[in-house]
């Protein structure tokens, strides 16, 4: 699944490996002075709980809509010159990339600067959950801010 | 009465044994009032309760919004992608 409405912004939703090296590439730009990519992996070890794979379920077309307007506030905000953002959904093994950003901009400061706050802001509205399958058997929705009575049995 | 379908995902999904549960609520209803009716009739959401929030048409709507003209209503619970 994928949004783009201008060439500058590239939003997008995949269950396969997220190719780190082509989001990257795809914010190339002769304006930049800097390209910042943020790549998110999935952890083992939460805590004292070892985690055995994730899952990610999304509702996709609100994600994509929320992901394009974020990447379109970033760039009102700061003067990026591209922007890509894919999220991974479905199962992931341990270790593999849940989500990358990648920017272009004139100058580091703000691509720094832009690239923290576009993964601040997707971890609090971007329409993704995952599931911990715990690797003692059980498994849990993670809903931040309540209280963890969720576990089933997988 | 309108008759809302309220997608659910994640937990809220699991607690309700459905992807989407039908509320029938007033013309004139906002989103506060299918929050009362919604965790009415389901009472097993209730274990995602305060926290939830609501999109309307893709978008986060407030508790003001009015839900005539709603196209697609869906339940958010905290989200935990990244």
């Amino acid at each position: 699944m994928e949004h783009s409405t201008e060439e500058t912004i590239r939003v997008s939703l995949t269950e396969n490996a997220i190719d780190t090296e082509a989001i990257l590439a795809s914010v190339a730009s002769p304006r930049a002075g800097a390209v910042l990519l943020f790549v998110g992996t999935t952890r083992e070890v939460t805590g004292d709980r070892v985690t055995e794979s994730l899952d990610y379920s999304g509702y996709q077309e609100m994600a994509l809509e929320e992901m394009q307007r974020l990447a379109d506030r970033a760039a009102a905000r700061w003067p990026l010159s591209r922007v890509a953002m894919e999220h991974r959904l479905g199962h992931v093994a341990i270790g593999e990339a849940s989500v990358a950003i990648a920017l272009s901009a004139p100058h580091r400061k703000e691509a720094f600067e832009a690239g923290e706050w576009l993964i601040d802001q997707l971890k609090e509205s971007v329409p993704i959950w995952k599931r911990e399958n715990w690797a003692d058997g059980t498994c849990e929705w993670v809903h931040p801010g309540l209280s963890s009575s969720t576990e089933t049995s997988h | 009465m309108q008759h809302i379908p309220v997608q659910l995902f994640a937990l809220a999904r699991d607690l309700a044994g459905a992807e989407q549960v039908t509320v029938a609520l007033p013309e004139e209803a906002t989103v506060a009032d299918l929050r009362v009716r919604l965790f009415d009739q389901v009472p097993a959401l209730g274990a995602v309760g305060d926290k939830v929030r609501f999109a309307v048409d893709q978008q986060y709507a407030s508790d003001e919004m009015p839900l005539s003209g709603a196209r697609e209503v869906a339940l958010i619970p905290p989200v935990s992608g990244g």
